[in-house]
């Protein structure tokens, strides 16, 4: 329903962030992102705004939640 | 990044898919409300991956399929007028009444600009600053508050040439509606990922506690869907429906407090129509008095016309999960991707598209 | 102020003479074109030829890794190629916007004879009208091209056979993600350069030295899936491609990713898929691969009977769905 990819932020001047994808530069507004993200975050971006911060840590828990047993490799 | 590619692991996901192969009991019926899940589904292969007796079956999630043909005549009407309609490219094709879309408008003349962001609408009115821009707002609670975010830009520039018709729509009353209906059965919902990045996990308790319905926030990569899928069906073997958030990385609990803020600044709620679904209450967004010089509806003097319905056409019955697709008598035969009858054909994430283009 | 087209060059008369003489003559002239007769005379070319036609529109005109001269001889050079042929000549017409800045069409002018002489092809003919402002879009180009034809039988559409494997010269969607991203409304910033080029040097090498090449085409409007639905509807056959195999740059991704596109859908200006019997794909991958115009060149599919007129994906999965034509443009989409 709702197109949101990720996106590194490279830098930020006042409520506009420079992020990149895939080499990919763009910008994108910082109006109503409640968490103000670092550079260096990825950020969920939708329509030109940036919704949240990727929580990497929250993400590496969801992984291992399914990988008990499994022996695969986790994230370096 | 690393982490996020992990979610596509094939190794990953093809484990979890034996973990569900191992916990299905009979046959499970879930529906997903999001149509970029629908399009994923496909798009992955996970719909050939997963067992016969898991029925998916697609919900009212994408905000053009959902658009109401009296909002479509409405906004058809506006770009007859003298001004500029900038609108996301999801809306182009959409047919209205008689078939007629905003390409054919834009053929007869319209001008019709096609934007990324409700805020490059914005900018297009201070480049033109001798015509009228209006924005055609639709989404849900992820898209309105970036609308919501340019209104007040607009607002603080003191810009007179932009305004917004908004038919944005609130997921959480759609879904009230769902359950509420007793013609729909599903075993579980998977909830729409980046809406819930902005109304957290709250809105969606009722789902279990008043419905009994196992319900799994999930992201969009194949993994999160196959452990969303994971997690309803365990839900339902143990007979514990609850609401769980399996998109932790982008979803918090508590939502987007900022954005819901500024989306209650500049909208309110209001009565809305749906594809389907018909009028429901508190549904829709309109905008907020404090703001109205940025209302198309009242600046243009903007009703929603009388139109017939389309005769054959099942969107309705498709998007409440009745009928799939190709039960429609009109599905790939006078409805198709090229000549579309009703939008669940012609939206990139409509679940008639999906079927017409990825079905094998 | 900018010297600009004036709606006199195209009247005919010596305005269009200067034209003609200072500019086109100038950067294209050769013994063909010299003559200056109503028609090309052509002495040279005997045995079955290919001959093929494209009007060329793009906005913006210059774009990363070309502009709209150089494509329309890399694409009508193309197409004559694509059925196993020597292109040899082409034809120019311009529809030129009144107030096209001078300079500007200079640069085009002198693009394409840089493109035809290193496609090794003579513009020989042509054409200039102009027309009001908001007529046409700056310029339009049409181009025809003419070549010899020496694959014995000539690729074609008809001739995928079942067993075949289905190679791609390089990576998709640059092209198109190099136009999209200087789009009025979604512009972003990419490296992506057009992979607008010449094809029929390496085309003439794999006829001459791979030999049974059953289909040649470039997968320009509608990208590879468009394409691919071509040929296996052409053929009758099933098309099953591997996702996982088709080359595709990192940025052209990520492009695709925020405006909710398709790679498979974007256009390509210098690249093609080539059928072949499979015994002979190795030798025609190592030729392509080192060949500049072929250095990402894959394997990626297979053609089968079963879903006959149908291209399947097999996803990173391994999953299936269908892969089906484009339908309209491709918009960006927020849902």
């Amino acid at each position: 329903m709702c197109l949101a990819v990720p996106m590194e932020i490279m830098s930020i001047e006042d409520n506009v962030a420079h992020v990149e994808v895939g080499g990919v530069k763009n910008q994108v507004r910082l109006d109503i992102i409640d968490e103000p993200p670092q550079v260096g975050d990825f950020v969920i971006v939708h329509a030109g705004f940036a919704l949240r911060r990727i929580d990497r840590e929250e993400g590496l828990e969801t992984l291992k939640l399914f990988q008990e047993g499994l022996g695969l490799e986790l994230i370096k | 990044m690393n982490l996020l590619n992990k979610f596509k692991d094939p190794e990953l996901c093809l484990n979890i898919l034996d973990q569900i192969k191992s916990e299905i009991q009979g046959e499970f019926r879930f529906m997903e409300v999001c149509g970029t899940h629908t399009v994923a589904i496909f798009q992955s292969g996970i719909r050939t991956l997963l067992p016969e007796s898991i029925i998916h079956v697609s919900g009212p999630g994408c905000p053009v399929c959902v658009t109401h043909d009296r909002e479509i005549a409405s906004y058809l009407a506006l770009a007859e007028k003298d001004l500029i309609l900038a609108t996301f490219g999801d809306l182009i094709k959409v047919p209205g009444p008689g078939g007629k879309n905003l390409k054919a408008a834009q053929a007869e003349g319209a001008r019709i600009k096609i934007v990324y962001s409700a805020f490059d609408a914005l900018k297009l009115a201070l480049d033109h600053p001798q015509d009228k821009v209006v924005f055609l707002g639709v989404g849900f609670e992820t898209t309105a508050p970036t609308v919501a975010a340019t209104i007040k830009m607009a607002a603080e520039q003191g810009v007179r040439n932009f305004s917004v018709l908004s038919f944005h729509k609130l997921v959480p009353p759609a879904l009230k509606a769902l359950a509420a209906d007793r013609d729909i059965q599903v075993d579980g919902l998977l909830l729409p990922g980046h809406v819930s990045t902005i109304i957290g996990l709250e809105p969606y308790r009722f789902l279990a506690e008043e419905y009994q319905v196992p319900s799994v926030i999930g992201g969009f990569e194949p993994l999160d869907i196959l452990q969303a899928i994971l997690i309803m069906i365990k839900q339902k073997n143990k007979g514990r429906p609850e609401v769980v958030n399996n998109y932790k990385r982008v979803v918090p609990d508590q939502g987007n407090a900022k954005a819901i803020e500024t989306m209650y600044e500049v909208f309110r709620p209001a009565d809305a129509l749906w594809r389907g679904l018909g009028i429901i209450p508190g549904s829709g967004l309109a905008v907020a008095q404090r703001y109205e010089q940025f209302d198309a509806a009242l600046v243009f003097d903007q009703e929603l016309p009388q139109v017939d319905e389309i005769p054959g056409c099942k969107c309705g019955e498709v998007l409440k999960g009745l009928i799939s697709p190709d039960q429609c008598p009109l599905f790939s035969t006078r409805c198709t991707p090229a000549n579309p009858v009703g939008p669940c054909m012609v939206s990139t994430e409509g679940s008639c598209a999906a079927y017409h283009k990825y079905r094998l | 102020m900018p010297e600009r087209i004036i709606l006199d060059y195209g009247s005919g008369g010596k305005a269009s003479q200067r034209l003609i003489k200072n500019l086109f003559m100038k950067h294209f002239a050769n013994p063909g074109l010299n003559r200056m007769d109503d028609a090309a005379l052509i002495l040279d070319l005997q045995g079955p030829l290919s001959m093929s036609t494209d009007t060329f529109t793009v906005d913006p005109v210059f774009f990363p890794g070309g502009d709209i001269g150089s494509l329309a001889v890399h694409g009508t050079v193309n197409d004559v190629a694509m059925l196993g042929a020597v292109p040899k000549y082409i034809s120019c017409a311009f529809i030129l916007e009144e107030g096209l800045v001078m300079d500007d069409l200079e640069r085009i002018v002198q693009s394409m004879a840089r493109a035809s002489s290193h496609a090794g092809v003579q513009i020989i003919t042509g054409d200039t009208k102009v027309v009001p402002r908001g007529a046409v879009d700056k310029i339009f180009i049409n181009t025809t091209g003419i070549g010899l034809v020496v694959a014995d039988p000539a690729p074609s559409g008809h001739r995928a056979e079942p067993g075949d494997a289905i190679l791609i010269s390089g990576s998709m969607g640059d092209h198109g993600l190099a136009i999209l991203s200087h789009r009025q409304g979604i512009a972003f910033e990419t490296d992506v350069l057009s992979d607008s080029q010449a094809l029929n040097h390496l085309i003439l090498r794999l006829i001459r030295e791979v030999g049974d090449i059953h289909v040649l085409r470039d997968p320009t409007r509608g990208g590879l899936a468009t394409t691919l639905n071509e040929i296996a509807q052409q053929s009758d056959l099933e098309f099953i491609i591997d996702q996982e195999l088709i080359p595709i740059k990192e940025a052209v991704e990520g492009g695709c990713s925020f405006l909710g596109l398709d790679p498979l859908y974007l256009a390509n200006e210098g690249k093609f898929i080539c059928i072949l019997p499979e015994s002979l794909a190795t030798k025609a991958l190592d030729i392509m691969r080192n060949d500049p115009a072929g250095q990402d060149a894959a394997f990626i599919g297979r053609v089968a009977e079963g879903r006959n007129g149908k291209v399947v994906l097999k996803t990173a999965l391994g999953g299936h769905r269908l892969l089906d034509m484009l339908e309209g443009e491709q918009l960006p989409r927020i849902c």
